[in-house]
């Protein structure tokens, strides 16, 4: 993509884009290595596929590569998400050897170009034994960890973290995730991508389309949850805090929409409590969207008035700034990432209960300037602090300071 | 093949012929791994934590996205006024100005004193959820040169306006630990120079508080102060 960094300038400002450049510039013609376990799907892929094409664009030497295993393999990682977001979870032994001896086959695979790195970031638990597996490299190894590791299941993390404690570095999303390791763990929040069909400017036509297509009146109020249909989620305290809102905003409306839970095994349960507390309110829409409705949630995100995300346990829950980033304030659970999103009362509430977030809701609704100052303060919250082009930054000065020792102060 | 980076003690922005070169800064986040839950613990803690750490709690949250209440200006006040509700406390701690204090241990003496006069005058210990500890964070601060000089105090106005957030934090914010006098560099510079006639701009620029202000805020005053005193 030709001049991708202009794109990113046009929108977040060219003085950011020159600062990149500046704090690149020492890094120029470094070799630098990702490695993941997909090169699509999921967040990590998705923001690889933009950082790795920046990094590039910056002088830097940057390639991304992507370990292979078989379908038990995958299980394995997946029984090790679930153990590290705190799931009991029991794996055989014969699973780890084999979690073992495929990362013994990508190391072979990879060796030469591993060797070379004076960088290799490795992202997740899945190629995590790398490290151990090349003992001529001569960079710096960093695990990016993008889990919420902050209550693993112990007996996973104690065999994970056997192949993380020797990385030169870890990056965790917030200081509630960092661990006890013998390293420097650095602090990078995740970010948005302002360009991506999630988040870009989409046509008039476009939302038009969108109350149509869902049978949503564009004259009365619209409240929204994006979010796949877990518990931690809370759909039916959302539900709770439209009805208690609804008798003070009659015309109000509710969307709460999600993807469909293939390897969730309590998606399906959710969905159906969601249902049943829905009743048959025809001003409830609950909608199960392809993962790639991306283009749909953002047309849903900028026809809302109101946008919640009433979690009650959240890694960071990035649909927060999405939503702000359309100039709206969020109304979300008091808990972790949401907490680094929603400045209370500038750019959003933060609330514990349903009754709390109907009260917010019922607040913005009548104080109609109020909401439109709170959007623009989020969205300009959003383009300070979480997106791409931090992210970034953030990802340059870990390695200018890893280039260096490790001082507090980094005289360039 | 990279560069080689060259990490040297602390440079001051002024150049050898007598100009004023405009550095940038980016900063690190490091999690310490430590964290408090009720005051004891926050007071253990800073007995022997880092002098970054502080600096970061004190600073730098006005680089990094936070959720700090705007009224407390320090990530230690903040939550003992979020997670503790002990809102006495957390205007003490507010008042606590760092400019005061060159020694960063003498900083943090005082943040112990006023912690430990809480506690001997708490009969309760108040606690907080383990999702409200307070994390422990140090940073890491990597300046760099943007290669562009100014020689003329009438420039700084134009200076100033084409500056990055963090730019500014570098100059106006950062500068003051690392300044003999614990000012900014614009003022440092201005005196430098000798001249009388920028004595009531250096007065003037000594009474902006960066405490309370976001740098984008912060650079506007600054373009206007500078608008006025050594015009554009």
């Amino acid at each position: 993509m030709a001049n991708l960094l202009q794109e990113y300038a046009n929108v977040a400002g060219e003085d950011v884009v020159d600062h990149l450049r500046q704090l690149a510039a020492p890094l120029e013609g470094m070799k630098v290595v990702h490695v993941n376990s997909t090169r699509v799907g999921g967040g990590v892929a998705e923001i690889l596929a933009k950082l790795v094409p920046l990094k590039q664009e910056l002088g830097i030497d940057v390639t991304w590569e992507v370990i292979a295993g078989e379908a038990d393999f995958y299980a394995t990682t997946k029984a090790f998400h679930n153990g590290l977001q705190g799931n009991r979870v029991d794996i055989a032994k014969d699973r780890l050897r084999d979690f073992e001896s495929t990362n013994e086959r990508n190391a072979e695979e990879l060796r030469s170009t591993l060797e070379a790195a004076d960088m290799v970031f490795v992202h997740d638990p899945q190629p995590a034994p790398l490290l151990g597996l090349v003992p001529e490299r001569r960079g710096k190894w960093i695990w990016r960890c993008h889990i919420d590791v902050s209550r693993p299941h112990r007996p996973v993390w104690r065999y994970l973290r056997n192949f993380v404690a020797g990385y030169d570095a870890s990056i965790f999303s917030l200081a509630a995730f960092a661990q006890n390791l013998p390293h420097v763990q650095y602090l990078i929040p995740p970010s948005i991508d302002p360009l991506s069909d999630k988040n870009a400017p989409l046509p008039d036509a476009a939302l038009r389309a969108i109350y149509e297509e869902f049978g949503i009146d564009p004259d009365r109020e619209l409240m929204l949850q994006v979010s796949r249909f877990d518990r931690f989620k809370d759909p039916v305290g959302v539900i709770e805090a439209y009805r208690l809102a609804k008798k003070f905003s009659p015309g109000l409306q509710l969307v709460l929409a999600g993807g469909a839970a293939t390897d969730d095994p309590e998606g399906a349960a959710v969905l159906e409590e969601t249902k049943s507390a829905a009743g048959d309110d025809p001003d409830v829409h609950i909608l199960l969207l392809p993962p790639d409705a991306h283009r749909t949630i953002n047309a849903l995100q900028r026809v809302a008035d109101i946008v919640l995300q009433k979690s009650t346990r959240e890694g960071f829950g990035l649909t927060v700034a999405e939503a702000m980033w359309k100039g709206k304030p969020v109304i979300g659970g008091d808990t972790g990432g949401i907490r680094l999103q929603i400045v209370n009362d500038h750019t959003g509430f933060l609330v514990s209960t349903p009754e709390g977030a109907a009260l917010r809701i019922r607040y913005l609704l009548h104080h109609r300037d109020r909401l439109a100052e709170m959007g623009e303060e989020a969205r300009s919250y959003v383009r300070e602090n979480f997106l791409l082009t931090r992210h970034l930054r953030e990802y340059l000065t870990v390695m200018v300071a890893l280039a260096n020792r490790a001082e507090d102060r980094i005289e360039l | 093949m990279a560069k080689t980076i060259d990490s040297t003690a602390v440079r001051q922005p002024i150049t050898k012929d007598g100009g004023f070169a405009i550095k940038d800064c980016a900063l690190a986040a490091i999690a310490t791994g430590r964290r408090a839950q009720n005051l004891k613990e926050l007071r253990d803690e800073l007995e022997w934590t880092d002098a970054a750490c502080i600096y970061y709690h004190f600073w730098a949250n006005l680089l990094r996205p936070t959720f700090d209440d705007p009224r407390f200006n320090n990530g230690f006040a903040n939550w003992v006024f979020q997670a503790l509700h002990n809102q006495a406390l957390a205007e003490r701690l507010s008042v606590i100005d760092p400019m005061e204090f060159d020694d960063p241990d003498d900083l943090r003496r005082e943040l112990v004193e006023v912690i430990e006069e809480e506690l001997d005058r708490s009969e309760l210990l108040p606690w907080t959820s383990r999702e409200q500890q307070f994390h422990f964070i140090r940073s890491q601060i990597v300046v760099f040169d943007t290669r562009k000089v100014i020689h003329d105090p009438r420039e700084l106005r134009n200076a100033v306006t084409a500056m990055t957030a963090s730019s500014v934090f570098y100059h106006f914010v950062d500068a003051r630990r690392r300044t003999p006098n614990s000012v900014d560099d614009f003022s440092t510079w201005l005196t430098d120079l000798h001249d009388e006639k920028y004595r009531p701009l250096c007065t003037r620029l000594a009474g902006i508080d960066p405490f309370f202000t976001t740098l984008v805020e912060l650079r506007q005053e600054l373009t206007e102060v500078f608008d006025e005193y050594v015009g554009g």
